[in-house]
């Protein structure tokens, strides 16, 4: 176990049940993503088999069990994106990615998920990248934007 | 009387304004106040509204291009990150105040626009572009020409009584919330009412729960006070995952001492020494600043181990959830508290009686909440004189969609949806014709033209077969097809279902079958198919009526209705989708049908080049024909063709 973890650890020092689920959001943070080797860690821990701690966080939407992209995409899809059209947004993203919700594509550079509301309606549809929001979007805007990052990471692979 | 520093602050609020016996003030007293609230300001003040709507639209940036203009210039400013006024569509807002002149909005202000405007008003010159409105109060200047925010068709409609804070006081600014007369209630509560008093006071009040429900707070209240236990939880639901509403997070982001009091209160009535504010991870600038809150007031001794020593324990924790719409219901978001998955159990007991761990629970919602500390400092009749219809109060709604002026808006119980479509919204977006407001996710119903003079409160609603929801208010115009929305939200209770029960993991799972069948080109449209999407349709209402009986949880039991609403508000649009195939908005993309006008296809074969299918012949230079069966109906040779030569019908 590295210290990395064991700093977490030592932030739930009751290892009580409802530890649980703070206790993954902190690993999520830190790792990006909670690995198999994490999870049995965090039951050994907190004395729960690994079987019920899968079973929480399989529930929940939050907690993700392969790595992020380098550039994280959060495509909006509440009611008011809905009805501005982010249906068509979501599915230029899929077409232009090749990837769908919740995967990460192959070179690991772009990762889609689905939110149900990032709670701001007024701006719909929208997209965030990395904590940038992108916002009242369009076909078009969306491939520049696209684009964009593309040249931005092979630029940086370049050099 | 001194005041120098932030002890000598926190010492005359403490024992001058919280503790103070009398009522009426000194006027040096109430100088000193209201220059810890602001109101007044020894140097200038630039307050940006920070919240998650805010930083979308960029206000983040907005922040720290003001902070480098003030660090270069050197200039004495005080920069505050506030809440949000509500009021969306001029964000990012930032709001100044010179000492002695009357507080200023300014709309759209991004980064690259932040030092021209600070260069311009420190110089008392107002940029007529930008400015938006101003504060009127009668102790200063004025500003010449500037209309006056009470005065906006936005806000002169609302009745603000539970966002009077928002977007004006620093969110995490213990001195400033009390300074405007907070936890004033908490300590009139603690020392001159016993809980009983207290539970009867807001059951006199008739507060009703906001979550759906409509249950009486008050009732609940006295159930857990009257259940024997060594310890008892209390709840705050702010987890409001119905997407469109966000209110509850403006709410956490812009006045968190508000919600703090408010538990205080609830959990010294009901006897509970331990508290829970239960919200979402996502909400990050909302846990931050419930964080900063708890910490200020704990160091102000408001919460905690005998707090203002009169022998009263309260602990508040805050607890992020990890997302599932299921979490709203009270016994599964008593579930996701312990570490468990969220599902619900079947009631009863009500967690009232056996709830968290085993003990008594009272899971209120955010909204009902902070009703609290209003009525217990006016008085329950206070409270019943704004309402209707044996609805008091006031309503938090998102007002989204197709519609000119979108946020956070305030109305009174009573107040017409036409009146918050016309007067507050100001008009459809680009004149467009008004269809219908969805009103939230949650309780799947719609307000259609026919039923715009119904009234916000739960009798009227009732009425029309609606339900007050989550304070979701999505304005859809002609250009959205209502079954395209009952199949998104069917697709959203499939996807959020627990699984526990049956009728709602199956039943979400078959309505959005039959949905699909309707609004979607099936892989075989042969008359066997045509068979099995009538005979879907026809028994939706019995398979609903089963959901709504047999589900466990208010999830099941309301998912069936956006489709119920849409067949008894949008019946001409199912029958044109089921019978004729077509989708009259032209939003089901499989319901389309492409065609080429030959007179304008010049033959560039752009079209053909794209098409994924091979759905189009033709040759060079003559005009292209479409293969009707083999087309996907995706668009692609719409997009591609430069001679509008593609038709979709």
């Amino acid at each position: 176990m590295d210290d990395q973890l064991l700093s977490i650890f030592e932030q739930f020092p009751n290892k009580q049940r409802d530890d649980l689920i703070p206790l993954l959001h902190k690993i999520q943070e830190e790792y990006g993503y909670l690995s198999e080797e994490l999870i049995i860690e965090t039951g050994k821990y907190l004395d729960i088999s690994v079987n019920k701690i899968y079973g929480v966080a399989t529930f929940y939407d939050n907690f993700r069990f392969g790595p992020k992209g380098k550039y994280h995409i959060r495509l909006c899809h509440g009611t008011a994106c809905h009805v501005s059209g982010s249906g068509n947004i979501l599915s230029e993203l899929e077409k232009q990615l090749h990837i769908r919700n919740g995967e990460t594509d192959k070179n690991g550079v772009f990762s889609l998920e689905v939110v149900s509301c990032i709670g701001a309606c007024g701006l719909a549809p929208l997209i965030e990248i990395n904590d940038e929001y992108y916002t009242q979007l369009t076909s078009d805007s969306l491939q520049k934007i696209i684009q964009q990052y593309r040249e931005n990471h092979s630029n940086i692979y370049e050099n | 009387m001194k005041i120098s520093d932030s002890q000598d602050i926190k010492k005359f609020l403490i024992h001058q304004v919280l503790h103070n016996p009398k009522d009426e003030l000194s006027n040096d007293e109430l100088k000193i106040i209201s220059y810890i609230s602001k109101e007044r300001v020894s140097k200038p003040m630039i307050y940006v509204g920070t919240t998650t709507c805010g930083i979308a639209a960029g206000a983040d940036k907005t922040y720290e291009a003001i902070k480098t203009y003030i660090k270069e210039s050197q200039l004495d400013i005080d920069l505050i990150k506030g809440g949000c006024v509500g009021y969306c569509k001029a964000e990012p807002l930032v709001d100044i105040q010179l000492p002695g002149k009357a507080r200023i909005s300014f709309q759209h202000v991004t980064h690259d626009k932040a030092a021209e405007l600070l260069d311009e008003v420190l110089n008392n010159n107002i940029p007529d572009d930008q400015v938006l409105a101003q504060y009127y109060n009668d102790i200063h200047q004025l500003w010449e020409d500037v209309p006056y925010w009470h005065e906006m068709p936005f806000f002169a409609h609302q009745k603000k009584l539970l966002t009077v804070n928002c977007g004006i006081t620093n969110p995490v600014s213990v001195e400033e919330y009390i300074a405007r007369g907070g936890y004033k209630a908490f300590t009139q509560t603690i020392t001159q009412y016993t809980p009983e008093e207290v539970c009867q006071i807001i059951e006199d009040s008739q507060l009703a729960g906001r979550g759906g429900g409509a249950y009486i707070a008050g009732k609940k209240w006295s159930i857990a006070l009257n259940t024997i236990n060594d310890q008892k939880y209390f709840v705050c639901n702010a987890v409001e995952s119905d997407p469109g509403s966000y209110m509850n997070r403006v709410m956490m982001e812009s006045d968190p001492h508000r919600i703090i009091e408010s538990l205080l209160i609830a959990s010294y009535a009901t006897g509970s020494t331990k508290a829970f504010i239960f919200t979402r991870n996502e909400f990050s600038v909302a846990l931050q600043r419930l964080h900063a809150a708890l910490e200020q007031a704990e160091a102000y001794g408001i919460i905690g181990h005998n707090i203002f020593d009169s022998g009263v324990n309260i602990h508040i924790t805050i607890k992020a959830g990890a997302r599932a719409f299921v979490c709203g219901e009270e016994t599964a978001l008593n579930n996701s508290i312990e570490g468990k998955r969220a599902m619900p159990v079947s009631k009863p007991p009500y967690p009232a009686k056996k709830g968290l761990w085993n003990k008594p629970t009272v899971v209120n919602n955010l909204e009902t909440l902070i009703n609290v500390p209003l009525i217990l400092k006016n008085g329950p009749q206070w409270f019943k004189q704004t309402g209707h219809n044996n609805s008091f109060g006031t309503k938090l709604f998102t007002l989204s969609g197709k519609i000119n002026n979108y946020g956070t808006i305030e109305v009174e119980m009573g107040t017409s949806f036409r009146d918050i479509i016309e007067k507050i919204g100001e008009g459809m977006k680009g004149g467009a014709e008004f269809k219908a407001i969805i009103l939230g996710i949650n309780s799947g119903s719609y307000v259609t033209p026919k039923a715009l003079d119904t009234t916000v409160d739960f009798e009227s609603l009732k009425k029309i077969g609606s339900q007050l929801g989550s304070g979701a208010c999505v304005v859809v115009d002609s250009s959205s097809c209502m079954l395209d929305l009952a199949r998104f939200f069917t697709n959203f209770f499939k996807n959020e279902s627990c699984g526990k029960c049956i009728p709602c993991r199956e039943g979400t799972a078959l309505m959005l079958e039959i949905i699909n069948a309707a609004t979607q080109k099936p892989a075989k449209d042969n008359s066997f198919q045509t068979l099995e999407r009538f005979k879907g349709i026809m028994q939706l209402k019995s398979m609903a009526k089963v959901m709504k009986d047999t589900s466990l949880c208010s999830l099941g039991k309301s998912a069936p209705n956006a489709i119920l609403n849409t067949l008894a508000n949008f019946k001409s649009e199912f029958d044109s989708h089921v019978f004729e195939r077509k989708c009259p908005a032209g939003v089901c993309r499989d319901l389309r049908t492409y065609t080429i006008d030959v007179d304008l296809c010049t033959g560039c074969t752009a079209c053909f080049k794209k098409c994924p299918v091979d759905a189009i012949i033709g040759t060079a230079r003559q005009p292209h024909f479409i293969v009707q069966d083999k087309c996907i109906a995706c668009n692609a040779c719409f997009e591609a063709c430069k001679f509008n030569a593609v038709i979709v019908e």
